[in-house]
């Protein structure tokens, strides 16, 4: 097939996947256009631009495998779209999840947009999902290696996007596209995978997010017993389920993140990892969005989180794109500001954002 | 093949020149040597700087060569302040990065005065009247805007500091082949030029200094060029920039009328395609070769990438080295925090510009144009 007409813009970050995926791209035949997005403003004391070894790792893979690279600066779309929804979520006690929005915002948004207007076709990245393209329109898929599976943070995306979208990597295992790159010499070849939130880096997450937010400590209460069990650093700290870093000693830990109040600025804790507090047996969620048309209530599998494994669920359509989500076993440690992500099979149907949790009807003392 | 209309930051090589330059390499000899050879090179090295000299109307013994036209800003700017105890000096916002950023760098040991621009892109001489002190040591002015074209009052100011101590300080690079640039007539003391911007190598550069004008050199080493600058003289590229600027000079005429012609026919073009734009800068005050345009309907990031995509090479602002285009300080200091900042792109022209290749940008503007409303 002439590829040759189809213009393919690549996401390209500096990493092994998306250098991978531009020339899984180039050897296809397509006219391919390396993009890099520069989202978060870096800018030292002095005013100047810092170097940006990603970009350099950008220019070095476009350079090897001969196609045009580009940047494009979307730190404002970024700010507005991502990083103020990330500080409003963490001030309402909630655990927002950047990647989900960045996805829906930004690379598949304001980038789709733009490799568009450039006169692009399609618009890749390196993303471990599969799109399919049917009669009756696009439908998402896990990516092949389950390890990497990445649709949980693609959950948001419309039939409108999807259908400009490649993700070549789908089809590969992690440690093939690792041979892939070592095989084609790719100067990206043995960087470590990224880890943790891209604006956020290497850095200590409790001390950027106080760059941003005032930390407000308060008392850690024992939901079972009431009982004081000392200071917590401020409630956005924490995480429903987290376990880390509480600071409580004594024999009848662990202890666990079971609840924020935040009127009282309480974090509720409870010890044992098999304490019932930490169960739910639904949720309601916002933001509903599926990707292809669904009845008003259907069955199907669920991640609450990333790499979880799915759990068969019960889905009750609400109005204004709300939804109820029943869990056919009770599940732990939901957390709210995180993703809903429903699949059928491997088809993964879209997701909304965690609101309430509950028991047995009763709402979990989650936020309060 | 693509198109080139990015001039002002780097032109051609002249393949005349190389060829010159290459006669003469055999003439290797090290011009501080003593014996015959380096005589003989010393003699080559001496005429070029006369040639230098006398296409400034200056004389051999002002004429330093440099590595290029940071060098001799840093040179001439480094070398006066460090004279003083913390002088007073004024230079303007839209100078190039290598004044504007030596100067930040020298602001422990310097009070420095930055001027603001007007609409026009002119240095408000109201404000330079208003800062100009009995005690100010150096003035740093542009003679033309790299970004926008437009020329700077030079000869004003060289004119309100015949009875000042002031020295004056000159960055000549966009101005020299394009307009007359006479040091004695517009009271100049410390010019640089560059090679590579008229059709010269890279590498190489020119600092005019007036004599009697006192520097601490910025290189230290043997007593080349008169102790202002050590190491051995780069006498090849030297012989260059001397044949480059005696091109440009005597072909001045002649380039300048068609880097005029092509401006205006793509001013034109523009028109008549009805491709939304305004002239950043007043156009009857900027030099032949470049024009600054603000297009209201795409941003500058976006518009080089889709015009490089077409094979057309032009540019804005500065790139940050992650590759995305930075804000211009230029056009900055003459609208503020405008989208017209971010929305603008310099083109700029030459002789060698082809009237078919000016139809070519305003044909993928055109198509951009239309892809986007």
């Amino acid at each position: 097939m002439d590829n040759s007409k189809t213009t393919v813009v690549v996401g390209m970050s500096g990493g092994v996947d998306s250098s991978v995926t531009a020339k899984l791209l180039k050897d296809q035949g397509y006219n391919t256009i390396g993009i890099f997005m520069k989202n978060w403003d870096d800018t030292d004391e002095f005013g100047m631009c810092t170097a940006t070894e990603d970009y350099e790792d950008v220019r070095l893979v476009a350079e090897e495998i001969g196609i045009p690279y580009y940047s494009v600066n979307f730190e404002k779309e970024y700010y507005d779209r991502v990083f103020r929804y990330f500080l409003d979520e963490y001030e309402k006690g909630r655990t927002p999840n950047p990647d989900v929005m960045c996805n829906k915002e930004i690379k598949f948004n304001a980038f789709l947009d733009h490799a568009m207007l450039l006169g692009a076709d399609y618009v890749a990245t390196g993303h471990y999902a599969r799109v399919e393209h049917g009669s009756d329109g696009v439908r998402m898929l896990r990516g092949i290696d389950d390890n990497k599976d990445q649709t949980y943070f693609l959950n948001q995306l419309s039939q409108r996007q999807l259908a400009r979208v490649m993700f070549p990597l789908g089809h590969l295992n992690k440690s093939e596209v690792r041979e892939l790159a070592q095989s084609y010499d790719l100067a990206t070849k043995d960087k470590k995978d990224s880890t943790g939130i891209c604006f956020i880096g290497e850095r200590d997450f409790k001390e950027f997010l106080s760059g941003y937010l005032p930390a407000n400590p308060g008392r850690m209460i024992d939901m079972d017993t009431g009982e004081d069990k000392g200071q917590h650093d401020g409630l956005m700290y924490y995480t429903i389920g987290q376990r880390q870093g509480l600071g409580i000693g004594g024999d009848s830990g662990p202890y666990f993140v079971a609840g924020k109040n935040l009127e009282t600025n309480e974090l509720y804790v409870v010890s044992g990892a098999d304490n019932p507090a930490l169960d739910a047996s639904s949720l309601t969620a916002s933001e509903l969005n599926l990707i292809n048309d669904m009845p008003e209530t259907f069955e199907c599998t669920a991640k609450f989180r990333y790499r979880q494994k799915d759990v068969p669920v019960t889905v009750n359509r609400l109005s204004d794109g709300r939804v109820n989500v029943d869990f056919h076993e009770s599940s732990r440690a939901i957390t709210p500001g995180q993703a809903v992500v429903l699949y059928d099979g491997d088809v993964c149907l879209g997701g909304a954002t965690i609101d309430t949790v509950y028991m047995n009807q009763k709402e979990l003392e989650y936020l309060g | 093949m693509g198109v080139y209309a990015d001039y002002a930051a780097t032109t051609p090589l002249d393949k005349d020149i190389i060829e010159n330059v290459m006669v003469h390499s055999d003439e290797f000899g090290n011009p501080s040597s003593i014996h015959k050879l380096g005589k003989r090179a010393k003699a080559h090295l001496e005429s070029s700087r006369r040639a230098v000299a006398d296409l400034l109307n200056a004389s051999p013994q002002e004429i330093i060569f440099t590595s290029g036209a940071t060098e001799a800003n840093n040179m001439a700017i480094r070398g006066i302040v460090s004279k003083y105890d913390r002088p007073h000096i004024i230079t303007t916002e839209i100078e190039h990065a290598s004044v504007l950023n030596t100067y930040k760098s020298l602001e422990a040991h310097a009070e420095v005065s930055y001027i603001k621009t007007d609409e026009n892109g002119v240095m408000n001489m109201d404000h330079f009247r208003q800062e100009l002190r009995e005690d100010t040591r150096l003035i740093s002015v542009m003679f033309i805007n790299n970004e926008t074209g437009v020329m700077q009052p030079v000869y004003e100011i060289g004119q309100m500091l015949h009875d000042h101590a002031a020295l004056f300080h000159v960055d000549a690079v966009q101005a020299f082949g394009h307009i007359g640039v006479d040091v004695k007539n517009l009271g100049i003391d410390l010019l640089s030029l560059s090679g590579h911007k008229i059709y010269g190598p890279k590498g190489v550069g020119v600092l005019y200094r007036k004599t009697g004008v006192m520097m601490t050199p910025l290189i230290t080493g043997g007593s080349q060029e008169k102790d202002a600058r050590g190491g051995t003289e780069n006498s090849m590229f030297i012989y260059a920039i001397s044949q480059a600027m005696q091109k440009a000079h005597d072909g001045r005429t002649e380039r300048t009328i068609r880097e005029m012609q092509m401006k205006e026919k793509f001013l034109n073009d523009l028109t008549q395609a009805e491709i939304p734009f305004k002239v950043n800068g007043d156009v009857n005050q900027s030099a032949t070769h470049i024009i600054n345009l603000y297009f209201p309907w795409a941003k500058s990031e976006f518009l080089l990438t889709a015009l490089d995509m077409a094979d057309i090479y032009i540019s804005a602002g500065s790139a940050c080295h992650a590759g995305t285009v930075e804000p211009s300080h230029v056009l900055a200091s003459m609208y503020g925090e405008d989208e017209r900042v971010m929305k603008s792109l310099r083109f700029s022209f030459s002789h060698l510009t082809e009237t078919e290749e000016i139809e070519r940008i305003t044909e993928a503007l055109k198509e951009i144009y239309e892809r986007l409303v």
